[in-house]
């Protein structure tokens, strides 16, 4: 890609000794990097009793079963707590947009008597925090601890985005935007008609980081959440397979000697279940990934 | 690195000089549109940052802020004078150094890699694989490593069949530090590898002609043109990376940990979390936070005056 093939690029034997070294290495990357997510794909559908017994390693299912996917489908708790995330994952990070590209547009008008001492201080809140306690304090006072809310609001705006989000907002062109105003477009009206459509493809990269953040997110639910209604699923994940829970959190009494072929692999086939949302996203959003880093990388 | 262009100040409006108040006035919707902005950072920043004063108070949450006695730096001093000092320091500088040593090159050298291969389909699939696993959640990547190193998982499987003992992974506090820095190598390796792939992609590529022209082979080329030619993100890098030595993520950690590992696994902020939110110290435990905050700032602002004083890559 970065070098054009000339006369002078004639790979030697020494060359070719290296590209096949490279393959390999590279390989054996991708084997490591991918064999925990295809073990826990194939210890899904695994009989449970197979599994338990013997060598662990995995190159494909040990019997076959989807009563482990039963079982996950059918439990209230599960659902209750996937229907919640996706509740946190869609209002948050509605929210994180429409705050991050406010915040963006007002922090990249370099015309703006204050925008400079505005974005010091945001991103000094990137450097220095209050920390855990006093937070928790604070939103305690607040009355927003084991609320809906809570799992919104204090990630509103993340400082990171918001710089990637304003390098991309001031690295374009103003000629349309200058005569959008001549024709008397307020603010709100150039951000949202004009500048929002031009950086679809960073806001698609942020959109990304947020609503992964938004899904992934475990530990403010751990330190703010009380009842189990108000549950993400990361915090229902965590009872069944760090703290290996299964009773309470998903199998109810019937966890017996003779179904142990499907409750084993319950734990796997939620971890499944649970990912998926990401892994059909993926796909869609990873070709935005290289240049919404580069955005982020340079310096603000 | 910097990238000031005009494009804020060639549509600036010509004001006139006048008062504060009239340039507030010309520019009121602006404001008025980052009003929710401030707040959030008001609210949920700037006034938490302003609760570490609990720090130098016998801080109780009846009498509050206002009613709570000041015992200036006593929690401090607690804090340095107790058995668990020392130990929370050696595993929150250990765990960084190990990163240090092991996840940055990593990164790097794994960017180096990817850049040499010339089959674009074989490349692109490497870079979509590596990048996969940032996206677990904490929560996931703890149960496949609980589950793997566990008494019964595959890794003793490997082991068992390789003729050694089986161990006990995740009780014993020998295994915490590697077991901890490779399955964050195995998580953000490939991530961490976009930002040199990128800075890569932007060398000149007649540096790289021009270089064979004078008979340069592969490792000339990389030593004198690659890596100097990314030599300023990295130094960045190296830069972010020491101002958070002293904030190894809790997030994982607090999942992976159990008390048999206390004496490698617990870092400053796992504890704070324990004896602030289950133990409800509240003033003791943000004493720790504050300790770590001011210390991490002055590990980033020291690595940055260092990095602007050799060279001229900084932060700001």
């Amino acid at each position: 890609m970065r070098r054009s093939k000339s006369p002078l690029e004639r790979e030697t034997l020494g060359g070719h000794i290296f590209q096949i070294c490279n393959t390999l290495i590279l390989t054996l990357v991708l084997i490591v990097t991918l064999y925990p997510c295809l073990y826990v794909l194939f210890a899904s559908f695994s009989d449970g009793v197979l599994l338990t017994k013997g060598n662990r390693l995995l190159l494909w299912p040990k019997g076959f079963q989807l009563g482990s996917y039963e079982i996950a489908f059918n439990n209230p708790n599960l659902w209750n707590s996937y229907l919640n995330t996706i509740l946190y994952t869609f209002v948050g990070t509605a929210l994180n947009i429409v705050m991050t590209c406010i915040a963006a547009y007002v922090l990249s008008r370099k015309y703006l008597p204050g925008h400079k001492i505005m974005m010091r201080l945001v991103v000094f809140t990137m450097y220095f925090s209050g920390g855990m306690i006093p937070t928790y304090l604070w939103l305690n006072n607040l009355h927003l601890i084991d609320t809906f809310l809570v799992m919104i609001l204090p990630g509103a705006v993340s400082t990171w985005n918001l710089i990637i989000l304003r390098t991309a907002f001031i690295s374009l062109s103003p000629s349309m935007e200058e005569s959008a105003k001549i024709d008397g477009a307020s603010d709100m009206v150039i951000l949202f008609k004009i500048i929002v459509p031009l950086c679809l493809p960073s806001i698609a990269v942020i959109l990304l980081y947020y609503a992964v953040g938004h899904w992934n997110e475990y530990f403010n639910a751990l330190i703010y959440l009380r009842q189990r209604s108000k549950f993400p699923l990361q915090m229902i994940l965590r009872e069944l397979v760090v703290l290996n829970n299964t009773d309470s959190a998903l199998i109810g009494a019937n966890s017996t000697a003779e179904n142990l072929s499907v409750t084993v692999p319950v734990k796997y086939a939620v971890i499944v279940i649970s990912t998926l949302p990401i892994l059909f996203l993926y796909p869609f959003l990873q070709k935005y990934f290289v240049k919404g880093m580069m955005v982020g990388a340079v310096k603000e | 690195m910097s990238t000031k262009t005009l494009a804020g100040r060639a549509n600036a409006p010509a004001v006139p000089k006048k008062g504060a108040w009239q340039t507030f006035l010309r520019y009121k919707a602006l404001y008025l549109m980052f009003l929710p902005v401030a707040a959030y950072y008001i609210i949920f920043h700037f006034i938490p940052m302003a609760g570490v004063v609990i720090a130098f108070q016998d801080y109780s949450p009846s009498s509050g802020i206002s009613g709570s006695d000041w015992i200036g730096f006593e929690n401090f001093q607690y804090f340095f004078q107790s058995v668990y000092f020392f130990r929370l320091l050696r595993n929150t500088l250990m765990i960084s150094v190990y990163q240090l040593l092991f996840k940055f090159p990593a990164s790097i050298i794994l960017a180096l890699l990817i850049n040499e291969v010339k089959n674009m389909w074989f490349k692109r699939s490497v870079q979509t694989i590596t990048y996969l696993p940032h996206f677990i959640s904490a929560v996931i990547a703890a149960g496949i490593i609980l589950d793997f190193f566990s008494f019964d998982g595959i890794i003793n499987s490997a082991i068992t069949a390789m003729g050694f003992q089986p161990q006990m992974f995740m009780i014993d506090p020998n295994n915490f530090y590697p077991i901890y820095v490779g399955s964050e190598i195995w998580q953000h390796c490939g991530w961490d590898s976009i930002i040199y792939l990128s800075a890569l992609s932007a060398i000149d590529p007649t540096l790289y002609e021009a270089a064979v022209v004078d008979g340069a082979k592969r490792w000339s080329k990389i030593w004198h043109i690659t890596l100097p030619g990314i030599l300023p993100v990295i130094i960045i890098m190296l830069i972010l990376q020491i101002g958070s030595m002293l904030s190894v993520g809790y997030e994982k950690i607090l999942l992976l940990y159990n008390p048999s590992l206390y004496e490698t696994a617990d870092v400053i902020s796992t504890y704070v979390y324990r004896k602030g939110l289950l133990e409800n110290d509240y003033s003791f435990s943000t004493a720790i936070g504050l300790f770590n905050s001011v210390v991490n700032f002055g590990l980033l602002v020291g690595a940055n005056y260092v990095s602007r004083k050799l060279g001229d890559n900084s932060l700001w």
